[in-house]
């Protein structure tokens, strides 16, 4: 891609700048400024308040902040599009209560608008920085804390001064995971009429026709991306922090009622607005407009869901235990290097991997068939690029960075001792990986499994283009409807993709309230985090 | 040796302070020495079972190399009474044309649906392409296919009989099914107007128009036309003006610019014929079509802008004549009726009559530009409407 990228033609290059990129840049800087801020704010304040004070209906809050990431972000942007635009309940509500005539009687903010689309995304994404910051919140050593009370800080400084840059690695992993995750995002902000790079990358490619610029410009995406990822984690680099594991009693800041109510307010707020309100729109629509004959239409969509999103899980977890193991025992200097590229593909936009797929599959489809025809066998036809098999692996591609993280994190917990061991006891590497690490990456690999699924399941770019004949899964049959004004019609599938999420989000978060704190979570937070972090070996 | 060796393991993770280093030490103390500690991994060691033990990463990889490629076997059997289709229509649209062709020669077909990067799909996938037919809407994307040389010409009586030479292409590569036309939609309060395309310029509707991104195949290929007609630099004069009559931001579809006009936000939009059909169709949406008139513009003059949806036969198609039986079945005059009743298109053949709906909404003068001179100036309506800055 980036060979062809250099060579592209620079013609329309000019044009674009000379016209629409500058506002495009404009755009996807302020996006990308706009979502990881507020994503911040939102995940760090429900961490901290869930964590550190007193907060009414801790034990709710704590997972249902989760949630929102069950929530696929074109669908909730359809849904919050249509709910405040002008023409939308809202805007009509507030119209008949105060008769107002037209646009020009009040104002109202504009949800088409960039920071709209900003806060939407904000909204599905927070999860991520909330669930790492968590994890991190709970995992700091307490003496430090009460250290810092005794010298002297309020609660406040001591929560800016010594828990936010504690946490810092966390906050740093998830911005990133949600910076990458914005920018390879086109069609979430279509729905917000706003342009971004991401747009130009399509236009340039389908509009124009011309491949090696829409390269270019995807590399200059991924190039951007890398720059900020880069920048955070050389600042961070120069830090060291020491874990530590002593399990001692949380401290907890006790509010005063009227603390109590704006933060459990606020807490609230974004449960609501990031997974209540629209799946409770999502639930409305589908007792209004469903049928059981659309039901049983899902059913096979449903069905390939589900096997694809099987196929990717399990493979995408056997190479993450590969690599995880490549990096363990491998004395080479370059072994940390096969895992990180790997975990690249997170920040490719889903049309773009698929082109890439295709680019790499046609060609050994072809030899594939050269060879058949001139064996005189029967030919096989496109048995990769034309079947799942390509899909399975684009999205392997694009997971691998969970998965990887998931499964790392989990080995890193292992103490290097038992390595040793067996080895000592004579027992051989084969052995010893199948017995004792294996069997304690268990809840890790769980994990890693589940995140990949769910994350299988949402995913639609990638799969609409490179699926196989009459190969429907549930995302692209609610797209279908979706592009279409549609939704009503498949609320059914929104409401099914969503319930296969929140499943298994549940139910890691719930093992992990059983099983102390650092088991599950822990695993998905550093199924992110391992990946970006400075290696210490 | 080995049990022993991973029940010390085991007890390592289950006590906490690590008792067992003390406890045995003849084992582990001269080789290493653990650290720190680890509660981490209590839970998932004491949950292990015998299962885990006894299934190691080979087997299931082995198993997971069977069940993927029996998959990918199944996946590509295509028996020989099939045909497949790359389709940039949405299959709803479709189905109930390819049930009846099923139903009635027991071929059976397949479709891929995907609106971005369907041709690119087909030139990657070259020779070996299963692609018969390609079903697209837009006349730029009938040529942009043409161009890339992914289309091969056929010879079809029944095909020249029933379609129109206007549209058909000249070297026989792909020709319409139907015909749509890019209408003006204007406010019932309005009253009866008349308006052509270069009227959405016109400062008397300044704030009063709505449109869907002009970036949209069916915009692009509208500016084309006007291009044609106009020479760029008026076109070009002609969008900013075009612009700055639009009441907010080109956003949503074409349904949702009628809904616009609907609440007042607007009082003129664009949009293609059957939308306005299938918004009367529709219960929700009955009251935003029942709010506007729809105009055929430029009739005093060269005719409104038409549109069409396609087909075509793929350069490698492997199931040849069944494309040409699916081919000729769309064009044939009952799949042309459905067509109409269905998606409120205008079909292609003239002896088929639109919907009574669609009828209703009067003849019309259609724009006789060949469809080719449309697709020429493709590129250079997109760059046109990137310089008017026209979506931002």
């Amino acid at each position: 891609m980036l060979i062809s990228a250099l060579t592209s033609t620079s013609d329309l290059f000019l044009h674009l700048w000379q016209s629409v990129l500058p506002h495009y840049l404009l755009n996807t800087v302020l996006l990308a400024v706009y979502v990881v801020s507020l994503t911040l704010v939102f995940g760090v304040i429900s961490a901290g308040l869930i964590v550190h004070t007193n907060i009414m209906g801790k034990k709710i809050l704590r997972w249902l902040l989760i949630l929102p990431l069950a929530m696929p972000a074109y669908i909730v942007a359809y849904l919050y599009t249509d709910l405040f635009d002008y023409a939308g309940p809202v805007q009509r509500a507030l119209r008949s209560m105060f008769n107002w005539q037209s646009p020009q009687d009040y104002w109202f903010f504009d949800i088409r608008s960039l920071f709209g689309a900003a806060c939407v995304i904000s909204l599905v994404l927070f999860p991520y920085v909330y669930l790492l910051t968590r994890t991190a919140f709970e995992q700091q050593n307490q003496n430090l804390l009460r250290a810092g009370r005794l010298l002297g800080l309020s609660p406040k400084q001591n929560f800016i001064k010594l828990i936010l840059p504690l946490a810092r690695p966390a906050l740093g992993i998830s911005a990133s995971l949600v910076l990458m995750e914005t920018l390879a995002d086109f069609a979430t902000v279509q729905y917000f009429a706003v342009n971004t790079l991401t747009t130009a990358i399509y236009d340039t490619w389908l509009g124009y026709g011309d491949l090696p610029s829409a390269n270019a410009l995807a590399s200059v995406l991924m190039l951007f991306i890398f720059a900020v990822v880069f920048v955070e984690q050389k600042a961070r680099a120069a830090q060291s922090q020491q874990k530590s594991m002593i399990n001692n009693q949380q401290q907890v800041i006790i509010l005063s009622a009227g603390q109590q109510f704006s933060a459990s307010c606020c807490c609230w707020f974004l449960a609501i607005a990031g997974f209540l309100l629209p799946f409770s729109l999502l639930l409305v629509m589908v007792f209004e407009y469903s049928t059981s004959a659309q039901f049983f239409s899902l059913l096979d969509s449903a069905l390939n869901s589900l096997e694809l999103a099987l196929y990717v899980a399990t493979i995408a977890v056997l190479i993450a235990l590969v690599l995880v193991l490549f990096q363990r025992l491998s004395r080479d200097i370059s072994k940390n290097l096969p895992i990180q590229i790997s975990s690249f593909g997170y920040a490719i936009p889903g049309t773009v991997l698929a082109m890439a797929m295709l680019a790499t599959f046609g060609p050994v489809d072809h030899s594939i068939n050269d060879i058949a025809i001139y064996l005189q066998l029967p030919e096989p036809g496109l048995i990769l690029s034309g079947t799942i098999f390509a899909l399975a692996i684009a999205l392997v591609t694009r997971f691998a960075a969970i998965a990887n993280g998931a499964v790392s994190s989990g080995m890193k917990q292992i103490p290097a001792n038992l390595d040793l061991a067996p080895a000592s006891l004579g027992v051989n590497l084969k052995t010893s990986l199948a017995k004792v690490h294996l069997p304690l990456l268990k809840s890790s690999i769980l994990g890693a499994w589940l995140l990949v699924f769910v994350e299988t399941m949402k995913e639609l770019p990638a799969v609409l283009l490179l699926r196989p004949f009459n190969f429907e899964t549930l995302s692209t049959q609610v797209y279908q409807l979706i592009s279409d004004e549609m939704l009503e019609q498949g609320a059914l599938g929104a409401i099914l993709i969503v319930l296969f999420g929140l499943f298994p989000i549940i139910w890691l978060n719930s093992s992990n309230a059983k099983t102390d704190k650092t088991t599950h979570t822990s695993s998905i937070a550093n199924a992110f985090s391992s990946k970006k972090r400075p290696q210490r070996n | 040796m080995l049990k022993q060796t991973y029940l010390l393991g085991l007890k390592i993770f289950t006590t906490e302070k690590a008792e067992v280093l003390r406890t045995e030490p003849k084992i582990i103390k001269p080789l290493c020495r653990i650290e720190e500690p680890s509660v981490l991994q209590r839970s998932s060691v004491v949950n292990n079972d015998e299962k885990t033990k006894e299934t190691p990463l080979y087997f299931s990889l082995l198993l997971l190399t069977i069940i993927s490629f029996s998959a990918l076997w199944s996946f590509n059997s295509f028996a020989s009474d099939e045909v497949n289709v790359y389709s940039y229509r949405q299959p709803f649209l479709v189905k109930p044309l390819f049930e009846q062709f099923t139903q009635q020669t027991a071929i059976k077909v397949n479709v891929i649906f995907a609106k971005k990067g369907m041709a690119e799909r087909l030139a990657r996938e070259g020779k070996y392409s299963p692609a018969d037919v390609l079903l697209t809407t837009d006349i730029s994307r009938l040529i942009e296919l043409q161009d890339k040389k992914l289309l091969q010409a056929f010879e079809s009586a029944i095909i020249k009989k029933a379609v129109p030479s206007q549209y058909r292409a000249q070297n026989e590569q792909w020709f319409a099914l139907t015909t749509r036309v890019r209408n003006i939609y204007s406010a019932k309060r309005l009253g009866d107007i008349e308006l052509d395309y270069l009227d959405l310029a016109d400062e008397k509707y300044r704030g009063r128009i709505c449109t869907r991104s002009g970036k949209h195949p069916y915009n692009v290929a509208l500016v084309a036309a006007i291009i044609s007609e106009y020479g760029e630099s008026k076109t070009l004069a002609w969008l900013k003006k075009f612009k700055a009559n639009l009441a907010r931001k080109p956003q949503g579809n074409d349904r949702s610019q009628v809904q616009a006009i609907h609440q007042n936000l607007c009082d003129i939009s664009l949009g293609n014929s059957y939308y306005f059909g299938k918004m009367l169709k529709d219960d929700k949406q009955k009251v935003w079509a029942e709010g506007v008139n729809i105009n055929f513009p430029n009739q005093a003059n060269r005719g409104a802008h038409v549109n069409i949806s396609g087909m075509a036969l793929a350069k490698y198609a492997p199931n040849k004549a069944n494309a040409q039986k699916l081919m000729e079945f769309l064009v044939s005059k009952p799949a042309q009726q459905l067509y109409a009743e269905i998606n409120m298109e205008y079909p292609v053949r003239t002896d088929v009559k639109p919907s009574a709906l669609v009828a209703s909404w009067g003849n019309f003068k259609a724009d006789t530009l060949p469809l080719e001179t449309i697709a020429k100036h493709r590129k250079t309506a997109l760059k046109l409407l990137d310089k008017a800055q026209f979506d931002l």
